[in-house]
């Protein structure tokens, strides 16, 4: 579709969104300040897909019966972070079949790790409670899983709380991508999968990761935390008290010059 | 084995009735009494069992250092402020923050004296109240905060307002009116804003009017019946606290001072870094609860007091005027002798509430709380010990951190832990004076709750040793049979099969 002057846009639920050729559903609509939750999109990031958070439906149908009555079609639902924005595409979002699968994700997330929020120095800066909190999870709805897992402090400065990893690879991506170093990567499959260090002896202080790396400063949730700070931001300031994640995640949306 | 006092332990329990109090009701956390009573009703055995376990000690461990202050204090919900300033005291040893800028420490103590004030509020107007103003065995239908709301507005009006305002107190100054964030290892995260300042300042001198009032109640129902407020519960007994170098009252910082039962001072101006040497924290086999004593006077001789009654009693003077005012006169009371009777707990504890009112509103006068400077460091250290005047009592956290800055061991001896022996022995004095030879009521059984609760107890707070506890498995059938035990003794060995 054009908007008449050879801007290509597509529909996000109500809205008319424009956007440039190469673009994703995701950054178009973010770059719009329209808000499709997320947890492993980063704008300077390879797309990686694997959250979910931001599956939208595209191109639902409504047809017409024998009877007389409406059926709706449900179109392909895709992730908004891979899938390229085509012009007039009809993308569902802001649904309630959506938001309720985006808080089934988020619970299963929070009963799968020790994820707890009171003690945790990223809390009102945590995207994962910061969703939780914008989708309304009243509850983690499962039952716990209650794994078993380690906290690696052999690094001098950055401590590794594995108890928190919800395996977004943002910091897999920020080392290789941005710092170049290859410093974390996922291994194990399934419910055994989880975030190592890429050093003989698996340990992070082994690594040549440094606190100002970019795979140092990512993470979304409490894994990846610097040493003897916490805390420090009172309550009220923290990143997720002055303004809802919907309204964070606009402020990282790719502008064009970037696309 | 350690000492068994008068009435904790009778010789034939298999051939006596037991009467359990269960839950103790209008304190925090969970506990319950069992008396043992013979056919006469005559009182065999009396015991304060902490059922629930928190284990706090044991899940610190491994846990980054700097993490503390705000993991620990979830360990309460009524005085979480206590526990996350002593862990902050301590962790400021760990970052070589020792001494904290003028703004941190104000900040810190305008915290503290905040939850002083909502805690002893809350306790007396919300837990004790009913008691005082209706009789330990009044209605029992009736003898709650809406019976005393109902009865007596002002009251339950003032007691509610003022516990609002300490919460405020908190709020302000850590974030939260419950589980805030404002102390972290080396300072504080903020400080107050002018306009924080004059929100809590344009309410304080109505708290200071009200916390006197609160001190006149308590000291006219003293008054009016000294038989049985100046021996009820009585437990003559060491009292321990915190004092300040010139010996006047400080709930934030200080050293030890005990003074025996007869006033003499025993020990004066003691570090707590060296409080694992100068106390030992016992286990009997049927508490979840340790028993700590002083321990060159042994555990039969050497279990304390602490809390309101033994500070106010402890200190020299007390810094604010109103306060020592009033403190001169419970002193006075004494006749120049200690009041060991648990309700003098009450009348303290009114005493130090006026105290942290007078503090709060001199703290919000003071320039420093509104400074920039936050926060200190200096050389890292591996073991930090934080010791604080809570409102139940002396609370101490201590704890050890690796290279790694994880910690490696922690120790919490909590306030309600060091005053187990001595609510013990108040139970026991009760049970003794009121239920021996009597048909046990509800009206009777409320008098051993109103002995607890004089020492405010925080049972969940306390229950944190892991490993350390004398446990006993029992494999039951379906028919109720005891199959088969497991039972771990004092020192730890375990003995498998049924005594």
């Amino acid at each position: 579709m054009s908007n008449g002057q050879d801007t290509k846009t597509f529909f996000l639920d109500d809205d008319e969104i424009p956007f440039e050729e190469g673009q994703t559903i995701i950054q178009a609509a973010l770059t719009a300040g329209k808000y499709i939750p997320h947890l492993c999109y980063h704008p300077e990031f390879k797309p990686h897909g694997s959250c979910k958070l931001c599956t939208v439906r595209i191109d639902s149908r409504t047809v017409a019966t024998e009877d007389g009555q409406t059926v709706k079609i449900p179109g392909r639902a895709a992730a908004s972070c891979t899938t390229p924005a085509q012009a007039g595409q009809h993308v569902e979002s802001e649904v309630p079949e959506l938001l309720d699968l985006r808080r089934t994700l988020v619970q299963m997330l929070l009963v799968e790790g020790n994820h707890y929020c009171p003690s945790c120095e990223k809390s009102g800066k945590c995207m994962l409670q910061g969703l939780a909190y914008d989708l309304g999870v009243m509850s983690p709805h499962f039952p716990q899983y209650f794994s078993k897992r380690e906290v690696d402090a052999t690094h001098p400065d950055i401590l590794l709380d594995f108890n928190r990893c919800i395996l977004c690879e943002l910091c897999v991506r920020a080392s290789a991508e941005v710092d170049k170093k290859g410093v974390f990567s996922l291994s194990g499959r399934g419910n055994t999968k989880h975030l190592i260090c890429n050093s003989e002896s698996g340990e992070l202080g082994d690594t040549n990761l440094a606190a100002t790396d970019k795979a140092a400063n990512v993470c979304p949730v409490g894994v990846i935390l610097h040493k003897r700070h916490g805390f420090e931001v009172p309550y009220g300031q923290r990143r997720f008290d002055t303004a809802p994640i919907s309204d964070n995640a606009v402020q990282y949306a790719p502008v064009k010059e970037q696309v | 084995m350690m000492h068994q006092f008068e009435l904790e332990t009778a010789k034939n329990p298999e051939d006596l009735r037991r009467i359990v109090i269960e839950p103790v009701s209008r304190v925090e956390g969970h506990g319950k009494v069992t008396i043992l009573l013979d056919d006469d009703n005559k009182v065999h055995q009396v015991r304060l069992h902490i059922v629930e376990f928190r284990g706090f000690e044991k899940f610190i461990e491994g846990r980054p250092f700097w993490e503390v202050p705000v993991l620990v204090q979830r360990l309460c919900g009524i005085c979480p402020v206590s526990h996350h300033l002593a862990a902050s005291k301590a962790m400021d040893m760990i970052v070589g923050g020792g001494v904290l800028t003028p703004t941190a420490e104000k900040i810190r103590r305008l915290m503290h004296y905040g939850q002083m004030l909502q805690s002893h509020a809350l306790h007396f107007f919300h837990l004790s109240s009913p008691d005082l103003l209706f009789g330990f065995d009044s209605d029992v239908a009736k003898r709650n905060i809406v019976g005393v709301a109902a009865a007596n507005p002002d009251v339950a009006k003032k007691g509610v307002l003022l516990r609002k305002f300490g919460q405020e107190v908190i709020r302000v100054t850590s974030g939260k009116r419950v589980h805030g964030t404002g102390s972290i290892p080396g300072g504080v995260n903020k400080a107050l804003t002018p306009e924080e300042r004059d929100y809590l300042l344009k309410d304080a001198d109505q708290m200071v009017a009200w916390s006197r009032d609160a001190v006149r109640i308590i000291k006219q129902l003293h008054c009016q019946n000294p038989a049985l407020y100046d021996t009820f519960g009585n437990v003559p007994a060491t009292m321990m606290s915190l004092v300040a170098p010139d010996g006047t009252m400080d709930f934030y910082h200080g050293a030890l001072r005990a003074r025996d039962q007869s006033g003499e001072i025993m020990f004066d101006q003691v570090s707590y870094q060296g409080y694992n040497t100068l106390l030992t924290e016992g286990v009997k086999p049927w508490s979840y609860m340790k028993f700590p004593y002083i321990t060159n006077l042994g555990d039969e001789k050497g279990w304390y007091k602490v809390g309101p009654l033994a500070r106010v009693q402890n200190c020299d003077s007390i810094p604010t005027p109103l306060a020592e005012e009033e403190r001169k006169e419970f002193i006075a009371h004494g006749d120049g002798k200690p009041m060991h009777g648990s309700l003098g707990f009450h009348w303290a504890r009114m005493i130090e509430m006026l105290c942290a009112a007078e503090t709060i509103k001199s703290l919000l006068l003071d320039p420093d709380v509104l400074g920039k400077d936050l926060m200190v460091s200096g050389p890292r250290a591996y073991e930090g010990i934080g010791v604080i005047e809570a409102p139940r009592g002396t609370l101490f956290h201590h704890y050890r951190v690796d290279d790694d800055d994880l910690v490696t061991y922690a120790n919490l001896i909590v306030s309600t832990t060091n005053n187990n022996t001595a609510m013990n022995v108040a139970v026991r004095d009760v049970a003794k004076k009121y239920l021996n030879g009597n048909e046990v009521t509800e009206g009777l059984l409320n008098h051993i709750e109103v002995a607890i609760r004089c020492f405010d107890p925080c049972l969940s707070c306390a229950t944190h040793a892991i490993g350390k506890m004398p446990l006993e498995v029992s494999l039951v059938d379906a028919k109720g049979t005891v199959i088969d035990c497991l039972t771990k003794d004092e020192s730890g060995a375990m003995r498998k099969g049924m005594a």
